[in-house]
């Protein structure tokens, strides 16, 4: 469980936990995403933090029924942007545990429906 | 006076379509000519998009449009489930684009041709759908909004053209562009993603090396697709349904 | 007439435990089945992208057209005024309620997102007879819950009446919906008649009678009530007047089928060279189905023997789910006409070549699912008779029909 918020720490405020953090090969580095770069996502973090479904969902729906495809809130934008590499390079599953979106949605015991179908690398898995 | 202008500018921007929408004047956007959509832009129904196989030049033994779909579309990365049979395989795999051979019953005559959603002007599959997941967008493509698909079938049973396949198996490896996911209904989008990032062609009629596929808004009397049907008879398959297929053939 | 009494079904506990105890055996084995089909998907069953529709969709359609058929004789109570039928009625009623339920839920549990039903409920296409169906199907139980109450409580009598009316309506647009969930499909050569909604009601008379007999025989039978001969001859010949129905309108359909000669192909596939399909027509739906059931209902001696009633009904059960064989599945197995005049001659995603049918065989987990709507069905009517005042006390000739010559 600590290691669980130490990470929901790490990913969801930017608090670098030091260089301590050594994962196994399929583990995602710190700092390897590119939202990692940035100061904050599409919008303020409290505001994503709470409200990020409601983006994607409007996402879905003006991308599948009327064809707009800007990336700002769209999934595949959050994997692309969120997603980390491990130790060789290569990008770990967004919702492999531990991961961006494994580890909060773990912690709150939200489900995670969207990777049943849509990809969770940005190169598609 | 006008005329031979008009078919001037028109020369003109037809050179600069495909890449975005051509403004001529502030507030004078001209989409009837550049079929590319920017992609943050709602689709209309200025175009409908359509397709004309040209049944003539489909030779025998060819299958590269299928294998182009299967590509494109992500159906190459299924495989078999762990203990089904080839045989309940081949039948419960989807297939989004597939080759149909047919023999005319009095003169003997050999037809090749490409089957796929035909994307009906009145689709059936739309009229059934109880909760409206399949659709039909402004520009003409019958999708399905895989989010509401509750995986009923009812479309499938009234599909006219066998053209929707149902995810019979677990998702293993995503594709980014083209999502799909177990219990769902899906089917030829027209390659609907490349569409919508400003594409203006199919996999499909990319891979055909005899140019039998052509794609295109059948709404632009000067796009390749509408003057194609313009020189010669085309059909639609079943007709007496009177659907209004988007997809059109020539010698059937 | 003299004053009718109910009661609780009172078999001794070890039988009626014992009953409930099998009975949610086959259920829990048909739970397994489901949730083996939800994990692995489709692929474990033999519905394909051809035969989309299987076994789960034959049992879920037999019982809700039965179902509604269920609710024939609280309507000939309460609707047509028919004193003798009277006490017959609040079986009739409450079996409506649970062979519904058990229909919609394997339907519900074939679906490729049985999760998404809160989908289904909130967004709706009104151009879809399926979502029609989602309406017709809860207003007819929520009507049949108020319609039991008008009867069973005293108060509440005088309502039966125009309730009774309103349930009977319902019920008839219930199967019209049910049946035109095949009539409105264009596509398809066995499908596209506007016969098959009148046919599904006529089906539904009569499997939900013979249903209603078989557990009405059973539940008196075990409970030692005595049932009249007069009870018994008026249901059984309501029972072969229904199948005779379905006859007629099986040859009906048939006929004007074979008069347009763009259906011929689909009528030789029926009735001459389909196959498993011919054999289930000709074997299960018309001989066992209905020739001999009426063979047995109206014969003057075996008409009368409780023994032959209840395998005429039994046959009549089989029949139906043998039409609904022929129909749901022989009639995707057809391949589909896209191209008139023309032979497919090869095809990557099975249109038929020269013809051919599309191949389907059932499996368990499937066939499982079908059976275990009917056992939910069954265990909540007899949980129902068990502990609510469903089943008359007696119906032996003298107290059901006041002007019976004893």
């Amino acid at each position: 469980m600590r290691v669980k918020l130490s990470l929901l720490l790490t990913i969801c405020l930017g608090l670098p936990l030091g260089p301590g953090s050594v994962h196994a090969s399929e583990e995602g580095v710190e700092g390897t995403a590119k939202a990692d770069k940035l100061d904050a996502c599409v919008a303020p973090t409290p505001f994503m933090r709470r409200n990020h479904f409601e983006l994607i969902l409007h996402q879905r729906d003006v991308t599948v029924h009327q064809g707009i495809r800007k990336t700002d809130n769209s999934l595949s934008g959050c994997v692309d942007c969120h997603v980390r590499k491990d130790a060789a390079g290569n990008h770990v599953a967004i919702d492999a545990p531990g991961e961006f979106c494994a580890a909060c949605h773990e912690y709150t015991g939200a489900t995670l429906d969207c990777f049943t179908c849509h990809a969770t690398t940005p190169a598609g898995n | 006076m006008s005329q031979p202008t008009d078919k001037r500018r028109r020369t003109f921007l037809a050179g600069a379509a495909g890449a975005t929408v051509a403004t001529v004047a502030p507030g004078m956007v001209l989409q009837s000519i550049a079929t590319a959509k920017p992609r943050d832009t709602a689709v209309t129904d200025k175009a409908r998009y359509g397709m004309l196989i040209d049944t003539t030049k489909c030779a025998d033994g060819c299958n590269d449009c299928v294998t182009a779909c299967e590509k494109e579309n992500g159906l190459d990365l299924l495989s078999k489930p762990e203990g089904a049979s080839d045989e309940q395989w081949d039948m419960q795999r989807p297939r989004w684009i597939r080759t149909v051979g047919l023999r005319n019953n009095l003169t003997g005559r050999v037809t090749r041709l490409p089957m796929m959603c035909q994307h009906c002007e009145k689709p059936p599959c739309v009229d059934v759908c109880p909760t409206g997941a399949s659709f039909q967008r402004a520009d003409g493509l019958a999708l399905v909004d895989r989010h509401t698909c509750i995986g009923c079938r009812y479309c499938m049973m009234a599909c006219p053209y066998n053209a929707r396949s149902f995810i019979h198996e677990s998702i293993e490896i995503k594709s980014t562009a083209v999502p799909r996911g177990k219990g769902c209904v899906e089917s030829c989008t027209l390659c609907v993603h490349r569409l919508d990032q400003g594409g203006t062609t199919t996999a499909c009629q990319d891979a055909c090396p005899h140019n039998a596929i052509v794609f295109g808004d059948l709404n632009d009397p000067n796009s390749e697709v509408s003057k194609a049907m313009a020189k010669q008879p085309t059909v639609q398959i079943r007709d007496d349904l009177n659907l209004n297929t988007g997809v059109r053939y020539t010698d059937v | 007439m003299k004053k009718i009494h109910y009661r609780e079904w009172g078999i001794e506990g070890p039988r009626y435990w014992g009953l409930l105890a099998v009975l949610a055996a086959i259920i829990a084995v048909a739970g397994f089945a489901t949730l083996h089909m939800e994990h692995e998907g489709h692929w474990v069953t033999g519905m394909n992208n051809q035969i989309v529709w299987g076994t789960p969709h034959v049992f879920a359609i037999f019982l809700i057209i039965a179902a509604s058929g269920a609710l024939n004789v609280a309507s000939i109570a309460s609707v047509f005024g028919q004193q003798m039928y009277k006490p017959l009625a609040r079986l009739s009623a409450l079996m409506a309620i649970t062979l519904l339920v058990g229909g919609l839920l394997v339907l519900v549990l074939d679906l490729g997102q049985p999760s998404r039903l809160i989908v289904a409920m909130t967004t709706y296409n009104f151009k879809s007879i399926f979502a029609w169906n989602i309406y017709l199907y809860v207003g007819f139980i929520a009507i049949v819950v108020v319609y039991l109450f008008t009867m069973m409580e005293r108060k509440a009598n005088k309502y039966t009446h125009g309730v009774g009316i309103f349930a009977f309506v319902w019920r008839l647009a219930l199967t019209t919906g049910t049946g035109s969930i095949f009539g409105f499909l264009v596509a398809r050569q066995g499908y596209d008649a506007a016969i098959m909604a009148p046919m599904f009601i006529i089906m539904s008379f009569a499997y939900g009678m013979a249903l209603y007999l078989l557990v009405l025989m059973f539940t008196f039978n075990t409970d030692e009530r005595p049932l009249g001969d007069h009870v018994l001859r008026k249901l059984k010949n309501l029972l072969g007047v229904f199948v005779a129905a379905i006859f007629y309108f099986t040859l009906v359909y048939h006929l004007t089928n074979l008069y347009g000669t763009e259906n011929h192909a689909y009528e030789a596939f029926i009735l001459r060279e389909g196959g498993v399909y011919t054999w289930t027509f000709w074997l299960g739906w018309v001989l066992l189905g209905m020739i001999v059931p009426m063979g047995i209902l109206f014969h003057p001696g075996l008409g009368m023997q409780r023994g032959a009633i209840t395998i005429a009904a039994l046959l009549v059960v089989f029949g139906g789910l043998a039409a609904l064989y022929v129909i749901v599945i022989g009639g995707q197995a057809f391949p589909l006409n896209m191209f008139p005049s023309h032979t497919i001659i090869e095809s990557a995603y099975y249109d038929g070549v020269d013809g051919m049918a599309r191949a389907y065989s059932p499996s368990l987990p499937e066939v499982l699912l079908g059976i275990g709507g009917v056992a939910l069905a069954l265990m909540v009517t007899f949980i129902g008779v068990r502990i609510l005042k469903f089943l008359p006390v007696s119906l032996a000739d003298e107290v059901a029909d006041p002007h019976h010559a004893s």
